[in-house]
């Protein structure tokens, strides 16, 4: 009996090696591969400013991925000012640090093109994000601004009601920018098929709040029966909704317009009603866009220039009635986030 | 001449000249353009321009002390901005309140002392401050480009505040163009304003405190801007720090300019921030009326304040005092 018992134990023992020995020796190949093209690679994020909400979403998810897997993340900050912006990737691109992937966030359609040519030359990826620009970069990560305009139209029309006047105002940014330029594009491309809406009035607020609420006031004394408004970026509809409230139109007047998806920009407005829909960008999607071709590209082993790859963000036109608790992300939350490390 | 600081009427000056294209634009849009002579328009075309125009005060005031305050905006705009964060993180009310008012009364101090005592042109010193204000607010006291003003807050009641149907700012602009034109007017030191603006040298020869009557200049048009950014703030709920970046400070120059306060100080005066005023009004409502694009609107704008200069250039030429003196 104890002979047998010793065979036995003999035995499972052998079969257990034999069995877990194969494991040890095929390691995975994938983590090694990984580490050597990303280790010490540097990005670089040059936003328009790092002032507003849809740059520090994206830097907060960018700098956690980057990191994680042991790179460098920088940014830089232009303030809106175009010249400081190209002064900031020429710099980058000129250091003995040169980043390795350089994000940029497009002011308008021509200013970086040069630039941009010159960090590929260079051996740096250059991927756009949120803005086109006439440049065929490595990738475009953001919203596809005709169809975000025409979600905004759809959105507008819904709003307004079979029964309303079927008049809508549009606030624009102004006309150099693609956002601005693409956005009214997919807008009407909507109202031509619904012949029966019309655009009565389509003044520019410049990206400017005063400004959008002097132009939205003047709209509105023109045409008091407008039933709806898009305005074309939740940083300056602030102006539109106080011209409404100022108006005594609340309610009447179905405000629209398109935002990062930050809390308190869009998700608190929502609920209160001074929003009627705003079409969100999902930003920790985007930015999870941004970080999976990054990574992509860094192990491509390809050169800079040579693939141009559009990745556009999911949209989705929100109204109160189908706010949810995740329907926004939380600027507060992340910058404590960031704090408390 | 006439007495000083009161434009002359025997002759045709540029006040008058805009005047008139206010008065013929005003005409010609009230036959022309549908819901442009309604009280209501009347009243939002006064409110568009009643933030300029405080703005302008403060400018003029200092533009006829042969000065000028580029730091105006970076001033309005941060100001209020680091009130609003104060008040968002927990603050109370009266001490946010007031280390912004100590605050502005430091920059006003900063910019007039080196104007004055350091005798650095105030054109570079009001530039400098005003980057210096916009960049340290900026980076060290507020996270965000725009500061919401905190729910139920004096502030954004104050934007709801009407008397008549007419917004608090049009109030707001007219009690201190009054105020300025009595001060102007009326007043010791405000009559000496326009002699410093003439000639600086000889008003300090005839014994007026010219140096300490620059100081309290800038230090007035600080509090000006101060007013301007609450009132922005209490109607959009909010304050966006990008205005700094707008061309807001050179609407204001416009303004004051345009109306006929000569860059060369010592003449103008309230009036003619309010005829500067009432024509921007009434382009910017008459060109958003028409639905003008924005690129063009500049334009339009921009070749008005150049024809009035070439006017005030023709009509008002430059004399041997001001050719020896400089301009600002």
């Amino acid at each position: 009996m104890k002979l047998i018992r010793t065979l036995m134990a003999a035995a499972t023992a052998l079969a257990v090696t034999a069995f877990v020995a194969p494991t040890f020796a095929a390691d995975d190949p994938g983590p090694a591969a990984y580490a050597k093209a990303l280790n010490g690679k540097r990005v670089m994020l040059v936003p328009l400013a790092m002032g507003f909400d849809l740059a520090q979403g994206w830097a907060h998810y960018l700098k956690k991925e980057v990191e994680g897997w042991g790179g460098t993340f920088e940014t830089r900050d232009p303030n809106w000012v175009v010249d400081a912006g190209a002064q900031a990737i020429t710099d980058a691109i000129s250091s003995d640090t040169r980043p390795d992937v350089l994000i940029i966030h497009a002011p308008d359609l021509n200013s970086y093109s040069k630039l941009m040519k010159k960090a590929q030359a260079a051996g740096t990826y250059v991927i756009l994000v949120d803005n086109p620009a006439n440049f065929p970069a490595d990738a475009f990560v953001g919203s596809d601004w005709d169809r975000l305009g025409q979600l905004e139209a759809e959105a507008a029309i819904k709003g307004c009601g079979p029964n309303s006047s079927k008049k809508i105002g549009l606030v624009q940014g102004d006309q150099a920018n693609s956002s601005s330029l693409y956005q009214y594009a997919g807008i009407m491309k909507v109202l031509d098929k619904n012949p029966d809406f019309k655009v009565v009035a389509k003044p520019d607020s410049n990206w400017d709040a005063t400004t959008s609420r002097n132009v939205t006031t003047t709209m509105l004394q023109q045409n008091p029966d407008i039933c709806s408004i898009i305005d074309f970026w939740d940083g300056d509809a602030t102006g539109a909704s106080a011209a409404i409230r100022d108006a005594k139109l609340d309610g009447k007047v179905f405000l629209v317009t398109t935002g990062g998806g930050e809390k308190a920009a869009d998700c608190d407005k929502l609920a209160d009603g001074t929003y009627g829909a705003v079409v969100m960008t999902d930003l920790a999607r985007q930015s999870g866009d941004m970080n999976a071709i990054i990574k992509f590209l860094l192990q491509s082993g390809q050169p800079a220039g040579t693939s141009h790859t559009y990745i556009y963000t999911l949209e989705k036109a929100t109204t109160k009635a189908d706010l949810k608790p995740d329907s926004c992300w939380d600027l507060k939350a992340l910058q404590a986030e960031a704090a408390a490390k | 001449m006439n007495a000083i600081g009161r434009p002359s009427f025997r002759s045709l000056n540029q006040e008058g000249i805009v005047f008139a294209i206010a008065v013929a634009l005003f005409a010609a849009a009230a036959i022309g353009l549908p819901g442009f002579l309604t009280a209501d328009n009347i009243v939002a075309i006064v409110r568009s321009v009643s933030v300029l125009g405080i703005l302008a005060l403060g400018m003029a005031v200092v533009i006829i002390g042969r000065g000028i305050d580029l730091s105006a905006v970076a001033i309005m705009a941060m100001s209020v901005a680091w009130y609003l964060q104060l008040l968002n993180t927990g603050t109370p009310d009266g001490l946010a309140f007031a280390y912004v008012l100590v605050g502005v009364l430091a920059i006003g101090l900063l910019n007039g002392f080196l104007v004055a005592y350091a005798d650095v042109p105030a054109i570079f010193v009001t530039l400098a401050t005003g980057s210096f204000v916009f960049g340290y607010v900026r980076s060290q006291l507020i996270t965000q480009d725009a500061v919401p003003v905190p729910q139920g807050h004096w502030v954004e009641l104050l934007g709801g505040l009407r008397f008549l149907d007419i917004p608090v700012e049009v109030f707001v602009f007219a009690g201190l163009a009054f105020l300025f034109f009595l001060f102007l007017r009326y007043t010791k030191w405000g009559r000496y304003i326009y002699f410093a603006g003439d000639n600086p040298v000889a008003a300090r020869n005839i014994g007026i405190p010219v140096r300490p009557m620059l100081v309290l200049r800038y230090v007035l048009s600080a509090f000006v801007a101060l007013i301007a950014g609450l009132l922005t703030a209490a109607s959009l709920h909010s304050i966006n720090t990008r205005v700094v970046n707008s061309t807001l400070l050179y609407d204001i120059v416009l303004v004051a300019v345009i109306g006929g306060i000569g860059l060369s100080g010592g003449r103008g005066g309230v009036r003619n921030v309010l005829v500067g005023a009432a024509l921007i009004g009434i382009l910017l409502n008459a060109m958003t009326i028409i639905d003008i694009p924005l690129l063009y609107q500049n334009l339009i704008k921009a070749a008005i304040l150049l024809g009035a200069i070439i006017v005030d250039g023709i009509i008002n030429p430059r004399d041997e005092q001001t050719a020896q003196q400089g301009d600002i």
